[in-house]
């Protein structure tokens, strides 16, 4: 990159400007307004608008200021009398075959088109012949399309290409017959798709599900952050009358740059799904009853202490959702500690425990997430990058795509990732354990180190093919190479022995590991002391308790579930049905009343969603991001964590006079300050002989979590077709 | 002087009474109001309305201007793809005690839908009964389109 400066001139003021940079930015930098509707910071530059035309000194023509560079002595007017009447033909021409269906357009009020024609615009048309029309397409249940109202600046279209690697839309015909078009009949289903809604300029791209609802002016706007993936996506939700209508992105260049994923955006169709909890409700029999918050408070607590009194805090099980807010998992580790029971877990699709002891305190990726798109290399152990985590998967292919990074896999099978792949390792009958060992082993031997010691029955009789020592060198060398364990290796049953050989190879190879948890504050919950083996910041447990799926499995006489846990989150096994629903006492904490939630529970007591709460969300890189939440929540449902507290309270238990979720985060953040344990992924684990295994359980893009299995936009996708509702499949 | 004769003759009372007298035989202009009624123009400000297309369908199109517009906050519209597809509305309540009858609404429509009609008697007996939902809109669009439409044709030369 040239850091070389050039002295330039707008408007009359002299600047300093990198050379090579286009006129565009440099007055972006420096606050002068270019009218633009093709220019967008994160996409390559396609002049084709002409909207931002500005006069050049000694040019003879108004230039595009996205495609112009500066250069020394360049004196610019972006305002003078060239410039304006050249940007004023500009719009004349692009409003020639715009609609003039702004009042039901759902652009409207927040149209590029509309504010710069309110700025540039003649008052009256002098075109007087018809306009041409297109048929819009159908592009699936995300994106609607007015294409008519297309002024062809193929943002989208450029989207495609360099983002998400799917060119689904391009440009046919030419002239006043170009035309924005999938080619062939088909959806897009790409797992970022759906902002090319915001890219459009216009209103020939929008969404779907919000269509025709609510107006942009007549919405309030609040922060989110996405539950539903490691990545914690930053959202903005717009709120009528109390009701979320819609999610778009919020930029955080450290995080999710201006993308969101679908998953964020259209998750919000779920929250008023037909079995949204609204009432508390208390089971007499068979029949379920409505009653008032204090009834169904007093019977939870009661049931609890009933089971504990008779049968031993032992026999008390509680499990929360990674979905859910850090202050409801850290009232939800200490109300279990309170009742004396260690029988809490989060970790709800894990299999594999044997070596829980050497997790690390927070299952972290140790690097930044904007630092993945530098790595040189990247190895990727058992992950479905594209569909787990959108927003990694695009941090990843866009270092394979502009910086060259050597990215490769070790998986079940081989997924379609849209990027150049230096080796994709699927097990086929060797295992991803085996295909491990194998890397670990070549990168030993390439640099004649000893095998470990307890790797050593793992390491027996393992020899390396070329590919493996292919996939070693990826990651011999560079600034930061980086090993991720995504989730079908954490639900994996060999699961200790890919930890040990990943971390491992991270120690032979110098190379970052990191976890790419399920769940977007699986950080938060190991942090807050979610786990049967430890307490806040990872403090040893004296007696360890039941993980989840032992708990599941003990048919223990209470649970308590937190965060809207239904079978779909677990992993399916008949036991569960039996444990729940032969359970004395089940308090479920959750947004929604489903069918499987009023065969087994107690007492349902009615929880917010993601944004209707206050509540603090820790992803990956352990970026604590605290939200006021947005909406109001539905009926009578009540923030989860206040749930909790009073639950606290009515236990009998000291310390729960928390007034604010803000006290909540506080209190766990002095806790974590005065001490975090110090595990390190590295430690020693014997891994027994590896076998050629595969048995891992995928969990589909929109089978994740309770609330993006209501959604229906969703769910009608072919990915959410694919998986279904129940979220499982091998 | 002058004034002791003023004062003994009575004469700002005669003065008053002068008033009084012509009053009593001019012609009078007391219109009996409800057998009688003022004119009214064609721009009066009354009761609303919601118009339908000769063809019956809605005029209006959801596109919440009116409600934008709306000084007083009176007017509150739900919206939602219709079962053909177009943009309908699926509320529209205009609360007749905030509204002030300014007719910004109708200034704002974009499509002649929302209108405010010369009716100007009416009252509500119970509560609730203030709240012109769309159904009372649209029936009262249907009852007075004559006069809604002659209206209209008349102000159009002013516009």
């Amino acid at each position: 990159m040239s850091e070389e400066l050039v002295n330039i001139e707008v408007d009359g003021v002299p600047m300093k400007a990198r050379k090579n940079a286009m006129v565009i930015q440099v007055t972006d930098a420096s606050g002068v307004y270019v009218p633009r509707f093709c220019y967008h910071d994160k996409l390559s530059i396609a002049a084709n608008c002409r909207m931002c035309l500005v006069e050049v000194e000694k040019a003879p023509k108004p230039l595009p200021a996205c495609a112009t560079p500066v250069a020394e002595g360049m004196k610019i007017f972006t305002k003078s009398p060239r410039a304006i009447s050249a940007q004023k033909a500009a719009m004349e021409f692009l409003l020639i075959n715009h609609p003039l269906d702004c009042p039901i357009c759902d652009q409207g009020g927040e149209c590029e088109l509309q504010d710069l024609a309110m700025g540039f615009g003649r008052d009256v048309s002098r075109y007087a012949e018809r306009k041409r029309v297109f048929k819009d397409e159908n592009l699936g249940p995300l994106v609607s399309t007015d294409m008519t109202r297309c002024i062809h600046c193929t943002r989208c279209v450029r989207f495609g290409q360099e983002i998400a690697g799917i060119p689904v839309l391009g440009t046919i015909g030419r002239g006043e017959q170009t035309m924005i078009s999938t080619f062939i009949e088909q959806s897009i289903d790409h797992e970022l798709s759906a902002n090319i809604i915001d890219l459009c300029p216009v209103g020939a791209l929008n969404n779907k599900p919000y269509r025709y609802r609510a107006r942009a002016w007549e919405m309030t706007q609040a922060p989110l952050v996405s539950p539903h993936d490691c990545v914690g996506t930053n959202l903005s939700a717009h709120v009528l009358r109390g009701r979320v209508m819609r999610i778009v992105p919020r930029a955080n260049e450290a995080i999710n740059e201006s993308w969101i994923a679908d998953r964020d955006r259209f998750s919000c169709e779920g929250f008023y799904s037909a079995d949204r909890a609204v009432k508390p409700m208390i089971r007499h029999g068979g029949d379920w009853r409505e009653v008032d918050w204090e009834t169904a408070l007093e019977a939870a607590a009661r049931g609890l202490q009933q089971v504990v009194r008779e049968a031993g805090p032992a026999q008390v099980g509680l499990l929360a959702s990674p979905i859910a807010s850090l202050e409801e998992l850290a009232l939800t580790a200490k109300i279990a500690r309170a009742l004396g029971t260690n029988n809490l877990d989060h970790r709800l699709r894990r299999v594999d425990f044997r070596d829980q002891a050497n997790d690390p305190v927070a299952p972290m990726l140790g690097c930044a997430i904007a630092e993945i798109e530098r790595a040189a290399g990247v190895l990727v152990v058992g992950s479905n990058l594209r569909k787990e985590v959108p927003l990694i998967a695009h941090r990843v292919r866009q270092g394979a795509v502009r910086r060259g990074a050597k990215v490769s896999f070790i998986n079940p099978r081989s997924y379609d990732v849209r990027f150049p792949v230096a080796a994709s390792l699927t097990s086929n009958g060797l295992g991803m354990a085996q295909h491990l060992a194998a890397v670990l082993a070549a990168s030993l031997n390439a640099q004649g180190r000893p095998r470990p010691a307890n790797l050593a029955a793992a390491l027996e009789g393992v020899t390396p093919s070329a590919q493996h020592e292919a996939v070693a060198a990826t990651l011999a060398a560079g600034d930061l190479r980086v090993i991720l364990l995504g989730a079908l290796a954490q639900h994996h049953a060999a699961y200790s022995e890919l930890r040990a050989l990943a971390a491992a190879l991270a120690d032979a190879t110098g190379a970052q590991l990191g976890f790419l948890p399920e769940g977007g504050n699986a950080v938060g919950a190991a942090l807050a002391g979610v786990l049967p083996h430890r307490a806040i910041g990872g403090r040893t447990v004296a007696a360890p308790g039941l993980n989840v799926v032992e708990m599941l499995a003990a048919r223990l006489k209470a649970y308590v579930l937190v965060g809207g846990i239904e079978p779909a989150d677990l992993v399916p096994s008949p036991a569960i049905d039996a444990s729940l629903r032969g359970a004395d006492c089940v308090v479920a904490i959750t947004p929604y009343a489903s069918e499987d939630v009023l065969a087994s529970a107690s007492v349902i007591l009615p929880s917010a969603v993601f944004a209707e709460t206050s509540g603090t969300w820790v992803n990956a890189e352990g970026r604590w991001q605290s939200v006021a939440g947005a909406a109001k929540p539905a009926g009578e449902a009540r923030p989860a964590w206040k749930i909790l507290r009073v639950l606290g309270n009515l236990l009998g238990f000291a310390g729960f006079e928390y007034v604010s979720s803000e006290e909540v985060r506080d209190e766990l953040r002095r806790e974590l300050d005065s001490y975090v344990g110090g595990v390190t992924a590295a430690a020693a684990f014997a891994a027994g002989r590896l076998a050629a295994m595969d048995v891992t359980r995928e969990v589909t893009i929109y089978g994740v979590d309770a609330i993006v299995r209501r959604s229906a936009p969703l769910q009608a996708t072919i990915d959410g077709r694919k998986g279904g509702a129940g979220g499982g499949g091998a | 002087m002058r004034s002791f004769i003023k004062t003994f003759f009575l004469w700002e009372l005669l003065q008053g009474l002068r008033v009084t007298l012509r009053a009593f035989f001019a012609p009078k202009f007391t219109v009996y109001y409800p057998e009688e009624k003022t004119p009214q123009s064609p721009r009066y400000r009354g009761l609303h309305a919601l118009r339908r297309y000769a063809n019956g369908q809605e005029r209006c199109i959801a596109c919440k201007l009116c409600e934008a517009v709306c000084p007083a906050a009176a007017i509150t519209i739900e919206s939602d793809v219709s079962a053909d597809g177009t943009r309908r509305t699926t509320r529209y309540d205009i609360d007749l005690f905030k509204c002030i009858y300014c007719g910004f609404c109708e200034e704002a429509c974009p499509v002649d839908a929302i209108v405010e009609t010369r009716i100007h008697e009416y009252h509500m007996e119970n509560r609730g009964e203030n709240i012109m939902t769309k159904d009372k809109l649209l029936a009262m669009g249907e009852r007075y389109e004559a006069m809604i439409a002659a209206d209209k044709a008349a102000d159009a030369r002013y516009r």
